[in-house]
C-alpha cells in the first residue's frame, strides 16, 4: 500500500449528499478481479449515458475538474454496500483524499486499507471549500496527514481528526494481517480462555 | 456495583483481545460468512501466502450470482457470473471452510441461512463482506459488514482491529395497527432518523413493540439498519429466541444448550444502561409504507403524496429532490397509490423467509396479478416448506412466477434477474439507490403484503384495503 503523507491536487465539489457505493461503482462492475481496469468505472452511470457518451452535467465531465484528484463531497459519503471496488475505483482512478461532513463507516474502514484518505470536517467548512472550488474550476487543494490539516483554495487551513492507529497505518503503508499477526500470542491466549468460559462457542461449529 | 452495561458493550468487552495504543480494540470474532463476492479477499490471502486460521468458523454460501430459475448451466446469466461461483466453491474446499454448495438444500441468501441453521447466536460477534450482515443482530449478536481487506484479515487472523462504535437505542412504543408489518417499522424508523441516523452508531432496538415481534420480523427489522447509517442493529434475545434457536442443526445441543442459555439470559441491557442517543417513535403512527426516492430515507405512507420541490425554501435540497423526482418519473403531489407500477419483486434477506412469504399469499390467494411478479425463496429450506405449505400453488395460480432456487436475485440484479432501465419496481428488497436492481431502474421498497397488493392492482395499494385469505 502506498503511504500517505502529503497530497496536494485539483479537487472537485460534490454537491449531493448520500452517494451511495452503486453510484461511485455500479453493482454490475463487481466480479472484475483487482488490476488497474477499475480506474475506468469510477462514478460509470453519473459520468457516462447508455451509448458511453459522457454526460455533460456531471461535474468530473467539466472543464477544469477533469484533473481532479481530490473529492468535496457533502455528508454520508459512500455510504450502502461494503464492496470494496468502490474505493479500488477511486484510487485507480487517481482520488487520494475525499472530504466530506461523513462517511459510510464501511467505506471509511475500506479506505485506509488501500491508501484512501478520508476527512472529516464540519458542515460549514465543507461547504466554503465546494463554493471556492465551483468558483474557480481547478483550484488546488492540499490534505496534509501528518499535521493533520487540509489547505483550501484560498490559503485557509482547517484542522481535522483522526484515530492515530489509522493514522500510523497510512502514513507507513503498513500491511495490516502483518501488523496484527505481533500479537499472535494475545490471540491464543484469548482462544483458549474463550474455550474455557464458553465450551459451546468452541465446538458449536465444529460439528 | 459493577457499571450497568448494554447488550452491545457485553458482547463488546467479551471479545476484547487487547486495545493499541490508539484506543483500537482487537476483537475476536466467532463466525464468519462469505459468498462469491470474498474473491478479493481469498486473493489477497493466497497472494501473501497465508492460511485461515480458523476454517471451522467460516461458512461459504453462493448466493449473489446464482440463478433463480433452476441451477443448470443453461441457467446462468454468463460463464462469468457461474465461474465466480465455482470460485467460491473451489476457494472453499481449498481452505476447508463450511461449504453449503448448489446441491446443498440449505444454501440460499446467507443472512436467511445463517439464522435458520442456527449459526447466528446471541453473543456472538459475525461479520461477513456484505453491509447486511447486521440482519444477524436479530439474534442478540454484534454482526457487521466489512469490505474485502477486513474479509483477508478475518480470515488469516480471526480477528478485527475496531474502534469502539457508540450506541444508540430506538424504542419503539405503543402498539402496531393490523396491517403494518416489521418492514414498514423499519422504513419509518429509517424515515425518521433517516439514511445517515446511525453513522458511527450500533443501534438497540427495545420496546414493547420489537418484543413483540417473531424472529423472522426482528431479521426484517435488524437488516436495514445499515440503511439508517448504522455499523450495526440488534435486539436483546429473549424466549422467542431461544425457542427460535433450539434444535437448530448448528446450536448447542444438550448440556451445552444448558449453559449457552445461562450465558445467553446474561446479555440483555441492564436497565439502567447508557446510550448515546435515544430515539423513541409511537407505533401508532406507524402506516404501510412506500418509498419514493432514491434513499430509503425518502418514505412515505401508503395514503401519502409525492413531496413537491417547489415548497423547498433552501435551493440545494431543492436540486436534490428535483434529480430524485426526475430519476423516478414522478410528478409533485402526486398521490402514492396513483403510482402505477411495472412488476413486483418479492425476495432478497430482507424479506424472504416462511413468514414473508405466508403474508403475500394472505393477499393473492383467490386472486390473480395484473403485472409480471417474481417470488424467490430465501433459502432451500424455506423454500420446501412454502411448497409443503402450498403458498407455490397459491402463487402460481396468481400467475406469479414462482423460482425454485434460492439467492439474492432482482435485489442487487447481478444473476440475470433485473428491472429494465425506466421501469418501476415494488420491491422487498433494501436499497432503491439509483441503478441497483438494474441500470435505470426504479425502485420502491416495501413490505410483502404490500408488494402482493400492488402485483394484483398494478399501482400501489393500501392492504388494509384488501381482505386477507
Ligand atoms: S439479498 Fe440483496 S441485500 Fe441481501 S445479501 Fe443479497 S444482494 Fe445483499
Amino acid at each position: 500500500m502506498e503511504p500517505f503523507t502529503c497530497f496536494t491536487a485539483i479537487a472537485i465539489p460534490m454537491d449531493q449528499d448520500n452517494i451511495d457505493t452503486d453510484q461511485i461503482l455500479p453493482a454490475r462492475h463487481l466480479m472484475m478481479p483487482r488490476d488497474e481496469r477499475y480506474g475506468g468505472y469510477v462514478f460509470k452511470d453519473l459520468r457516462l449515458d447508455q451509448n458511453g457518451n459522457e454526460i455533460e452535467s456531471f461535474i468530473l465531465n467539466q472543464e477544469g475538474f477533469r484533473p481532479s484528484r481530490i473529492i468535496v463531497a457533502g455528508h454520508n459519503f459512500g455510504c450502502g454496500s461494503s464492496r470494496e471496488g468502490a474505493v479500488f475505483t477511486l484510487v485507480d482512478a487517481g482520488f487520494r483524499a475525499i472530504i466530506a461532513t461523513s462517511f459510510g463507516d464501511i467505506f471509511y474502514n475500506n479506505s485506509f486499507n488501500n491508501g484512501l484518505l478520508p476527512v472529516v470536517l464540519p458542515e460549514e467548512t465543507v461547504q466554503r471549500l465546494r463554493q471556492q472550488l465551483h468558483d474557480g474550476p481547478g483550484a488546488e487543494v492540499t490534505v496534509d496527514l501528518e499535521s493533520q490539516t487540509v489547505t483550501g483554495p484560498d490559503q485557509s487551513v482547517y484542522p481535522f481528526e483522526i484515530d492515530a492507529h489509522r493514522r500510523n497505518r497510512l502514513l507507513k503503508g503498513l500491511d495490516a494481517v502483518g501488523y496484527t499477526l505481533q500479537y499472535e500470542e494475545n490471540i491464543t491466549t484469548f482462544e483458549e480462555d474463550y474455550g474455557d468460559k464458553a465450551p459451546w462457542e468452541m465446538s458449536a461449529t465444529l460439528r | 456495583m459493577a457499571q450497568p452495561r448494554s447488550l452491545f458493550e457485553k458482547i463488546w468487552e467479551r471479545h476484547s483481545i487487547t486495545t493499541n495504543e490508539a484506543g483500537q480494540t482487537l476483537l475476536f470474532i466467532d463466525r464468519h460468512f462469505c459468498h462469491e463476492l470474498s474473491f478479493h479477499a481469498f486473493n489477497m490471502l493466497h497472494g501473501n501466502d497465508r492460511k485461515v486460521r480458523h476454517p471451522e468458523r467460516t461458512f461459504a454460501i453462493p448466493d449473489h450470482y446464482t440463478p433463480t430459475t433452476g441451477l443448470d448451466d443453461a441457467d446462468y446469466v454468463d460463464g462469468d457470473t457461474q465461474a465466480l461461483v465455482q470460485n467460491l466453491i473451489n476457494n472453499a474446499k481449498r481452505n476447508k471452510l463450511n461449504l453449503f454448495g448448489l446441491d446443498d438444500e440449505r444454501r440460499g441468501i446467507i443472512h436467511v441461512v445463517g439464522p435458520e441453521q442456527g449459526i447466528t447466536q446471541p453473543g456472538t460477534i459475525i461479520v461477513c463482506g456484505d453491509s447486511h450482515t447486521s440482519t444477524h443482530g436479530a439474534l442478540g449478536a454484534l454482526a457487521f459488514g466489512i469490505g474485502a481487506s477486513d474479509v483477508s484479515h478475518v480470515l488469516a487472523t480471526q480477528t478485527l482491529w475496531q474502534p469502539k462504535p457508540k450506541s444508540m437505542r430506538v424504542t419503539v412504543s405503543g402498539k402496531r395497527s393490523i396491517g403494518v408489518t416489521a418492514k414498514d417499522v423499519i422504513l419509518a424508523i429509517i424515515g425518521h432518523i433517516g439514511a445517515a441516523g446511525g453513522t458511527g452508531h450500533v443501534i438497540e432496538y427495545a420496546g414493547p413493540v420489537i418484543e413483540s415481534l417473531s424472529v423472522d420480523e426482528r431479521l426484517t427489522i435488524c437488516n436495514m439498519s445499515i440503511e439508517a447509517g448504522a455499523r450495526a442493529g440488534m435486539i436483546a434475545p429473549d424466549e422467542e429466541t431461544y425457542s427460535y434457536l433450539r434444535d437448530r442443526p448448528f446450536a448447542p445441543q444438550g448440556a451445552e444448550w444448558e449453559k449457552a442459555e445461562s450465558f445467553w439470559r446474561s446479555l440483555p441491557s441492564d436497565s439502567d444502561a447508557e446510550f448515546d442517543r435515544e430515539v423513541t417513535l409511537d407505533a401508532a403512527s406507524i402506516e404501510p409504507m412506500v418509498t419514493w426516492g432514491t434513499s430509503p430515507e425518502d418514505v412515505l405512507p401508503v395514503g401519502g403524496r409525492i413531496p413537491d420541490p417547489a415548497l423547498e425554501t433552501d435551493t440545494k435540497r431543492q436540486d436534490i429532490l428535483n434529480r430524485k423526482m426526475d430519476y423516478m418519473g414522478l410528478t409533485p403531489g402526486q398521490q402514492i397509490s396513483d403510482i402505477k407500477v411495472d412488476r413486483v419483486f418479492i425476495g432478497s434477506c430482507t424479506n424472504s423467509r416462511i413468514e414473508d412469504l405466508r403474508d403475500a399469499a394472505s393477499i393473492l390467494k383467490n386472486r390473480t396479478i395484473s403485472i409480471p411478479a417474481i417470488i424467490v425463496p430465501g433459502s432451500g429450506l424455506i423454500r420446501a416448506q412454502a411448497e409443503q405449505e402450498g403458498l407455490d400453488k397459491i402463487f402460481e395460480a396468481a400467475g406469479v412466477d414462482w423460482r425454485p432456487a434460492a439467492g439474492c436475485s432482482m435485489c442487487i440484479g447481478v444473476n440475470g434477474d433485473f428491472v429494465n432501465n425506466g421501469e418501476r419496481c415494488a420491491s422487498t428488497s433494501n436499497r432503491n439507490f439509483e441503478g441497483r436492481q438494474g441500470r435505470g431502474a426504479r425502485t420502491h421498497l416495501v413490505s410483502p403484503a404490500m408488494a402482493a397488493a400492488t402485483a394484483v392492482t398494478g399501482h400501489f395499494t393500501d392492504v388494509r384495503d384488501m381482505e386477507q385469505n
